[in-house]
């Protein structure tokens, strides 16, 4: 069993497990802070950031100044944004039998697997997954391709040139790798290579291993999955949250016994508390609204946005907020709060039960009705007309360099008014601002993350107790900011096995049993015997068939009749097939009853010797001698066939047969 | 010998009343719980007291299971679960779920508020009983205990209708419920993958018919109209139908929809998009097809208003409530139409208009004479004879049952069954035990080592000389292992007990003693070509591990004796051996 680790980023992990003989990726995410290098995209002309100046050498050298800008002490690629892949060349992608999904997040690298890579396998995830997964891709594709940039900038990723840049520019992993986003097309033929799955359901891959997922509690749709076959199991763990929030809550029970778990997904902020952010969240909104400034809020297009308008929705009214509008800027806003609605039975209990009497589980369907919440597609169009400020705008993409939330940035950034509240925590909040400094506008980082945290993930362990974690190498040591917070790394006995980009893990078990059925024919033939009390044993001698990786035994065929006709025989035919094996004897043989019945049997003049380790019978007339002792017996004999299977029959009597 | 046994309380060789006992392995489950809409007495309701007559349902049954929301499938649950006492597990879908209660209520008030019927099942009691209910995923493979597993298939028939796999280690019955094998406006096909269960049971409803394409049935569709319906169920497909026809024709005349339930039952379809077809879901964020322009809700004095109307009216068989307050006022008039879209179980308006009836006796003696139209066109979402076949050909059952439907046409489809797929049908009547004996085979666990050493000497099996593998098979509790024989002694802490047998064989030969060996060495490597034969050093032959010493005869010089010594398990080959010895070697020559 091996593991083919190809992203290097714990929480958009892309695995390979080879598992029997299946070869399982397990997720597929894309690393986007790759971006954080380039320049953002801008929706309208932007004086500004077309007037940044090129970027040359200390020694004057300027040949670079066409692909690199500076902006406020940061360099940055004035090209198309580049996206950095999983690895492709650590295993032969194309033998992957299937691609596992856990959620919508860790499923956008897919087109690049599946369309580049011959890959003819399936995916599996829930339908959730799928739907705002396409979202996702719909919306990030749409942002890239309605900017068209003529540009298109390779001299810096050289090597050569590359050492030669400042930071973070110079220290980028992989930039030769880095690939510009997908088509439509890409994504529309990926995902028709997905198959719809729920939580609990056996999926049976090749006879050989079976792959279940189960519910995470992170997101809609979001699952953990289980890889097993009858006597191995491997859990994956991926984007898991124990906290209250609008998908199922996460199945644990379900983890337990497992080989090995592999866990990814912890949150990023294991220091921020998601309820208290939410409330910090609401509190500045409401600040900057009164003092009459715009909020700004970069997000995705589902997720964490449900439950941020969920809790807009009970604060509004108290906080005097109601007359402020709140927009929701994004090609694929409709369709994410349409769906939404209709995946009642992937939600959590509270909000189940509503479909029942029947409303919409979400209450942004009412601050839709009542016009507090209008979604647009994009700022062109209706939005220009109803546009009033002050309002709170929440809009993609959290990495400030494409998206309407670039023209946002620019707009309001000038103003002290204004706040710009992150929420999203894949990006580093200084980072996606380096290049709209200087800033005016307020900034706030209230990072919500659901995801697990390590006092949550200690008592996961302690609960489902798997032989063996393994985890990316981040997790089995502190964030290297908080290098003393022993805490904030994964503490479990035996140490977590970690592991980095590029790696290939041989994981720490080995397979002992696999399950074969026995036929109702052959099992009414066994003769079971108990050996001791509760435990019987039955030699069992069989045809094994196997078939689609499925093993049964059948009952041995009757020895064939001597047909008639022909009787010439060559000597070969008698030869015995020495793979016909014995069963293996064990027991003792008592002397006296073995004497009595040899004279039963019609033997006469025997004679008993008693030697160091037992004793020799004597048969006198027959020239024969047995020797037995505790464990062995051996007849000599002459060769007489019929006075030695006479002998040996009697002898097998006292033992029993293996 | 273990043995799966079906028995219907109700649906056996009649529709209505669905309810199916099946003994698995030991588990006890018992599919839908409905009612019979041609009985308002005893026999609406299954007789419960064949399950058992004085212990608690709860300790006999493990779980309940309900395929669809309508009546005749879950119509006396709270009368199961609540008046006799039941307080085990039932499974249904989420729309199951959410649109039952609704509908139970609906009937509860027919039958007290409007018949006056006492001793009925009240509102609390719907309340408690659906707090009993576990909700299934589609696909989801639900544990009810350690051993019985159950699964839901997408069925088609109405919103969250569903099949279900009853499982128990290799042993599986499928019931189908109701089910449709073509989409329609609204619903996708029945699907199940290919799970070869012991038994299907299937319904059975249009055995005998085979229906056209729906096209032509829709062109001849629309005049002056009554249309009793479901309110849940074939009303919203008929909408879709009606909507999507008038937006076509541009059509003035009004539709209405008569009652306040529809409106809300409509919101279930929105919430429920995932259960509807391929087409309602991908356009479902442009366009809601459950939001309807031309349908309006109905009011009573509409009914008598001139000029032509639509109206759907429920309940869907004319038994009772507005469809029939309409259909008396209507059915006077010549011009007037009737038009029944679904199956109409006997004893109901319904059943009797479509059988030709036109004098219908009425509470209170009245004499009703019906001279409106009466058509009937089958809009109901089972499967056809063709829809059958097609899902026993898709699940490969050993055996296939029939319930809900006519003995006649089961009949019919039975023999048809029987011939195409060459497998056991049956058809019990209500009350009547089918038993099929299984033989499931025996899960155990086999050593990697033993397998693979198995494995290695040759995938495929060779027909005249089948390979054994000889192995121990260890039981201790329900743990089932099989390991090769050295490691269940290793393992018992048991010695083995070598047997060996030495045979001497006298051989003339007056050479000295290593020169006979060298002779038995080329006469053994020249007949054991495909065995390992070897001279030692010290003098000795081996074939394979049986090792053969020439020695002198301590009184005849001109004899040798070879002692030929194996053990147990060598007993053929050294047997063969000696007997071949024994035969002398051949002239050198």
């Amino acid at each position: 069993m091996k593991l083919y680790c190809l992203s290097g980023h714990p929480t958009l992990p892309c695995n390979v497990l080879k598992f029997k003989s299946t070869t399982v990726m397990l997720d597929c995410g894309l690393d986007m802070t790759s971006t954080l290098n380039f320049l953002p995209l801008p929706l309208v002309q932007s004086p500004r950031l077309s007037n940044l100046p090129g970027w040359s050498l200390k020694d004057g050298n300027a040949f670079l100044d066409k692909e690199l800008k500076e902006c406020s002490g940061h360099v940055f690629v004035d090209s198309v944004p580049e996206f950095c892949l999983p690895e492709t060349e650590l295993i032969d992608l194309s033998t992957v039998d299937v691609i596992l999904i856990s959620n919508y997040h860790c499923m956008m690298a897919l087109p690049y697997i599946t369309e580049h890579t011959g890959f003819t396998g399936t995916v599996y995830a829930t339908e959730p997954t799928v739907q705002i997964g396409r979202l996702l891709m719909e919306e990030l594709v749409n942002f890239i391709e309605r900017v068209p940039k003529a540009q298109s900038a390779s001299l810096w990723k050289n090597k050569d040139i590359q050492r030669l840049l400042p930071s973070p520019l110079k220290d980028a992993v992989e930039v030769s790798t880095w690939r510009r986003c997908y088509t439509m097309q890409e994504v529309n033929s990926a995902l028709s290579k997905i198959q719809l799955v729920g939580y609990s359901q056996k999926i049976e891959l090749f006879g050989a291993v079976q792959v279940t997922p189960l519910s995470s509690g992170y997101a809609l749709g979001s699952s953990n999955w289980i890889i097993q076959s009858h006597y191995e199991k491997v859990s994956y763990v991926s984007g898991s949250s124990l906290l209250t929030t609008h998908p199922q809550p996460m199945d644990q029970a379900s983890l337990k016994n497992s080989d090995v778990l592999i866990l990814t997904g912890l949150t990023q902020i294991p220091t921020a508390n998601p309820d208290g952010m939410v409330g910090e969240f609401c509190s500045n909104l409401a600040l900057t609204v009164r003092n009459g400034g715009n909020v700004l809020v970069p997000c995705y297009p589902s997720g964490v946005i449900y439950d941020l308008l969920e809790c807009l929705y009970q604060y509004i009214d108290s906080a005097g907020l109601s007359s402020i509008p709140f927009y929701f800027i994004s090609p694929v806003a409709n369709s994410s709060l349409e769906f939404s609605q209709i995946f009642a039975e992937w939600l959590c209990h509270n909000k189940q039960t509503k479909v029942y009497l029947p409303e919409p589980p979400f209450p942004h369907a009412e601050l839709i009705q009542t016009n507090k919440l209008k979604h647009y597609p994009s700022i062109h169009g209706d939005f220009s007309n109803d546009f009033r400020q002050p309002c709170v705008v929440f809009t993609g993409h959290p990495s400030l360099r494409f998206g309407d939330v670039v023209h946002f940035m620019e707009l309001w950034g000038k103003s002290s008014l204004n706040t710009v509240i992150f929420t999203e925590p894949d990006f580093s909040y200084l980072e996606a601002l380096a290049p709209y400094q200087p800033l005016a506008m307020k900034c706030i980082y209230c990072p919500i993350d659901t995801r697990l945290n390590f006092i949550q993930v200690s008592k996961l362990l302690k609960e489902v107790q798997p032989l063996h974690v393994v985890c990316p190498e981040q997790y089995t040591q502190p964030p290297p900011a908080q290098s003393h917070r022993m805490d904030l790394m994964i503490d479990c006995q035996p140490p977590a096995m970690s592991y980095r980009r590029a790696e290939v893990l041989a994981l720490p078990f080995k397979r002992r049993y696999e399950k074969i059925e026995i036929m109702p024919e052959l099992a009414d033939s066994l003769v079971p015997m108990e050996i001791k009390p509760g435990v019987s044993l039955a030699t069992v001698s069989a045809v094994l068939h196997t078939k689609d990786n499925k093993h049964v035994l059948q009952p041995p065929p009757r020895p064939a009749q001597p047909t008639g006709g022909k009787k010439r025989k060559r000597a070969s035919d008698d030869i015995p097939d020495c793979k016909v094996l014995k069963p293996l004897l064990s027991g003792s043989i008592p002397v006296d009853q073995f004497v009595q019945t040899l004279e039963k049997h019609g033997f006469s003049d025997i004679k008993v010797e008693d030697t160091a380790k037992g004793h020799i019978v004597l048969l006198q007339e027959a020239e024969t001698l047995i020797q037995i002792e505790e464990d062995s017996t051996h007849i000599i004999c002459d060769n007489d066939e019929m006075l030695r299977v006479r002998l040996r029959d009697l002898v097998l009597k006292f033992l029993q047969k293996f | 010998m273990p043995e799966i046994r079906v028995t219907p309380l109700g649906a056996g060789q009649d529709v209505g009343r669905s309810c199916i006992l099946v003994s698995i392995a030991g588990k006890n489950v018992m599919l839908d719980c409905g009612m019979h809409m041609g009985f308002s007495d005893d026999r609406r309701f299954p007789d419960f007291s064949y399950i058992t007559r004085s212990g608690r349902l709860t300790d006999f049954l493990d779980c309940v299971i309900i395929s669809h929301f309508h009546l005749d499938h879950c119509g006396a649950l709270p009368y199961f679960s609540e008046m006799v006492g039941y307080d085990g597990p039932i499974y249904m879908t989420q729309p199951t779920q959410a649109i039952c209660p609704i509908l139970l209520e609906d009937y509860r008030k027919i039958a007290v508020d409007k018949k006056g019927e006492a001793n009925f099942f009240t509102s609390q009691m719907i309340k408690d009983c659906m707090k009993k209910v576990v909700a299934v995923h589609l696909h989801q493979t639900v544990q009810v205990d350690d051993e019985l597993e159950i699964k839901a298939y997408y069925a088609g028939h109405v919103l969250g209708a569903a099949m279900f796999q009853i499982k128990v280690g290799s042993e599986s019955v499928v019931y189908t419920g109701d089910y449709n094998m073509t989409p329609d406006r609204h619903l996708g096909a029945a699907w199940i993958d290919k799970c070869r269960p012991n038994l299907l049971i299937t319904e059975s409803t249009y055995a005998t018919t085979i229906r056209d394409s729906k096209r032509c049935r829709e062109r001849d569709f629309l005049k002056k109209v009554l249309i009793p319906v479901f309110a849940l169920g074939r009303a919203q497909e008929l909408c879709i139908l009606l909507e999507t026809f008038w937006e076509r024709m541009d059509l003035k005349a009004p539709i209405y929809f008569s009652t306040g339930l529809t409106e809300k039952a409509n919101h279930y379809y929105k919430l429920f998009i995932p259960w509807t077809n391929q087409k309602i879901r991908k356009t479902f964020v442009q366009r809601n097809m459950f939001e309807f322009k031309h349908i309006k809700a109905f009011d009573r004095a509409f009914a008598d208003s001139p000029g032509p109307m639509v109206v759907f009216a429920t309940p869907g068989m004319l038994h009772a409530g507005q469809s029939l307050q309409i259909f008396r006022k209507w059915a006077g008039n010549e011009k007037n139409m009737v038009i029944m879209p679904g199956y109409c179980v006997q004893g109901t308006v319904g059943h009797k208009i479509l059988s030709g009836q036109r004098k219908l006796e009425m509470e209170g003696r009245q004499v009703l004479e019906v001279k409106m139209q009466v058509e009937y066109m089958s809009f109901s979402a089972h499967a056809d004879a063709k829809g059958i076949m097609q899902l026993v050909g898709q699940a490969e059952p050993e055996n296939v049952l029939l319930v809900h439907g006519e003995a006649k046409k089961m009949e019919f489809l039975k023999q048809k069954i029987e011939q195409e797929f060459r497998v056991s049908c049956y058809m019990p009547a209500n009350g009547e035990t089918v038993t099929l004996p299984t033989s499931p085979s025996i899960p155990v666990g086999v050593s990697l080592g033993l397998l693979k050493r198995e494995m290695a000497q040759g995938l495929l099996p060779d027909a005249k000389k089948p390979r054994l593998l000889h192995g121990t098979l260890i039981m201790k509790d329900s743990n089932f292992r099989l390991v090769s024989s050295e490691q269940a002694l290793k393992e018992l802490g048991l010695a083995e007990h070598q047997l060996r047998f030495t045979c001497r064989v006298h051989l003339h030969d007056t050479r000295k003693e290593q020169e006979t060996a060298v002779r038995v060495y080329s006469h053994l490597k020249s007949v054991l070509k495909d065995h390992c034969v070897q001279h030692l050093p010290d003098g000795s032959v081996t074939v394979e591990s049986i090792l053969i010493q020439a020695a002198a005869h301590s009184e005849d010089p001109g004899t040798k004796v070879l002692l030929v010594s194996w053990t147990y398990q060598d007993e053929e080959l050294g047997s063969y051996l000696t007997s071949l010895l024994k035969k002398g070697l051949p002239q050198a020559s």
